[in-house]
């Protein structure tokens, strides 16, 4: 069982109250029409999907429902940060994964 | 090969059974291999026999860093159906279902697959609107399928509360008799053995560290047992396919999740088919040793822990009460995860990557087992003629870029 802390309600609460909603800091192409199919089916579809430290965003579903980003080890589960949309992270334990 | 029938197992008993061969080589492995298979699941497995058999390709490792079928292999429902809605998916399971039906015999293995029968229930107007329709395309593909109504479905299931009155009430299934389940670890056996006797080497205990190109090619893996050289390699590595991935520098279409089932104490035989339900979310069905083995669904996040959250868990056990009432006082005995490999499409990945030479077969996510056979048997085609099966040609990494998804998920609506 996963225990998220929101960083907008400031407080750590159980998975069950949060949705998964896929990896975090995907851009969205500037100008969709002027890529090409590679490039459009790698932003929809792509994933880099770790073995260890992931950024994900979740959503506080049962709480303040606003969208979020953790950094989170896929292999224990640890959380090790909570940030606000458009924050970066205090700590970066990897380089190069945004 | 020493062959198993039933004047082996007389003269053995007379042995004290001391004299049987083992089931396959432990060999060292050698410095280079026409075709190196990595993952020693039952599709890698699969693989490395039919290439053998059917091709005759026989300078083969398969490489393992584990134990032989201790990943997905060993670790889901064992239902075996080929119910799907789209043409592209059912021929490949149907494929599939095809092999099974012969497989003990082919492999000189029981497989223990028994065709016993698959409900998958509709509770909702629409579930039956999507059930008729499956059918009809099932039938219209040459799968056998029927739409059953409630007393139907009561008469096939004594124990499952069919009442109006429950929560989600069961207006009926869809029903495939050919469907049923097999014993899992006894099919990834089956495959090594027969593999391992057409002179297939199968290295366990072998973890593959990095895979090695020269001039867009592939030319071998790194392992934990040193590099060894290949011309070919095929990844089917399920919830691992990513890391492989990661190794040859592409990224694929595919989120790694824990995928829990749990298995009940063994009790007297009381449920004689299959019964699956994606509304309440639960499918269950009795082994042949008496326990009840259940599948839960997937974590709604990524993961490698090969371990699952308790709050599917609890969703699953609160379906499996509703539909079976008597079956609240069962007690659990082992619950487990495994890690699979969810596609956009919940179809799998077939064929060749922007790497020459390296072949992956993956993608399967939460419904590979059923398609153990047809998977080996596709992708061994693919491998030996570099090119894609017709039946895995649908499912090439390339649908990703061009938008020709087989979408399963949502049409189907299939729990696997």
């Amino acid at each position: 069982m996963l225990r998220i802390r929101c960083p907008y309600c400031q407080e750590a609460r159980s998975e069950e109250e949060f949705s998964h909603a896929g990896e975090a800091h995907i851009p969205r192409p500037a100008n969709p029409d002027a890529s090409s199919d590679a490039q459009w089916g790698e932003y929809l579809h792509l994933r880099r999907n770790p073995r260890g430290p992931h950024r994900e965003m979740w959503v506080h579903t049962a709480g303040c429902r606003r969208y979020f980003n953790v950094l989170r080890d896929t292999v224990n589960y640890e959380i090790l940060a909570t940030y606000a949309m458009g924050e970066r992270p205090a700590d970066e334990p990897e380089e190069g994964a945004l | 090969m020493q062959k198993y029938s039933l004047f082996s197992l007389v003269r053995h008993a007379r042995r004290h059974h001391e004299g049987w061969q083992r089931a396959w080589r432990d060999p060292a492995p050698k410095k280079a291999y026409d075709t190196v298979i990595v993952g020693g699941g039952g599709h890698g497995l699969a693989t490395a026999y039919y290439l053998a058999k059917v091709h005759g390709v026989t300078d083969v490792a398969v490489v393992e860093k584990g134990w032989l079928g201790g990943g997905n292999t060993g670790r889901n429902t064992t239902i075996v159906r080929s119910n799907y809605l789209r043409d592209e998916s059912s021929h490949l399971y149907e494929f599939s279902l095809k092999l099974w039906e012969g497989l003990s015999r082919e492999l000189n293995f029981n497989v223990m697959f028994s065709p016993r029968g698959v409900l998958n229930l509709g509770h909702t107007l629409q579930d039956m609107r999507d059930i008729e329709r499956r059918v009809n395309a099932n039938r219209l593909n040459g799968i056998d399928g029927e739409v059953l109504d409630t007393a139907e479905v009561q008469k096939l299931v004594p124990a499952m509360n069919c009442s109006p009155d429950s929560r989600y009430p069961v207006l009926g299934a869809s029903w495939q008799p050919r469907g049923g389940i097999a014993r899992h670890d006894a099919v990834a056996w089956g495959y090594a053995r027969a593999a391992d006797a057409q002179g297939i080497d199968l290295l366990q205990n072998t973890e593959v560290t990095g895979i090695r190109m020269q001039n867009g090619k592939v030319s071998g893996v790194e392992t934990s047992r040193g590099f060894i050289a290949a011309r070919r390699v095929g990844c089917v590595a399920a919830g691992n396919s990513g890391v492989l991935a990661a190794m040859a520098g592409f990224r694929l279409p595919i989120e790694s999740r824990p995928l829990q089932a749990l298995v009940s104490e063994p009790l007297k035989p009381c449920l004689d088919t299959v019964v699956m339900s994606n509304a309440v979310h639960c499918y269950i069905s009795q082994a042949d040793k008496g326990d009840l083995v259940i599948g839960a669904g997937t974590d709604a996040y990524n993961g490698y822990g090969q371990r699952g959250s308790f709050p599917v868990i609890e969703h699953t056990l609160q379906a499996v009460c509703e539909l079976f009432p008597a079956f609240s006082r069962v007690r659990m005995n082992r619950h487990w995860g495994g890690i699979v490999d969810i596609c956009p499409d919940a179809c799998p990945i077939i064929g060749g990557t922007p790497v020459a030479g390296l072949y992956f077969n993956c993608g399967w996510g939460t419904g590979g087992f059923k398609a153990t056979p047809g998977s080996g048997y596709v992708f061994a085609d693919t491998l030996a003629n570099e090119r894609p099966h017709p039946l895995a040609a649908p499912f090439s990494l390339k649908r990703f870029e061009t938008g020709a998804l087989v979408d399963e998920h949502g049409a189907a609506g299939v729990a696997h």
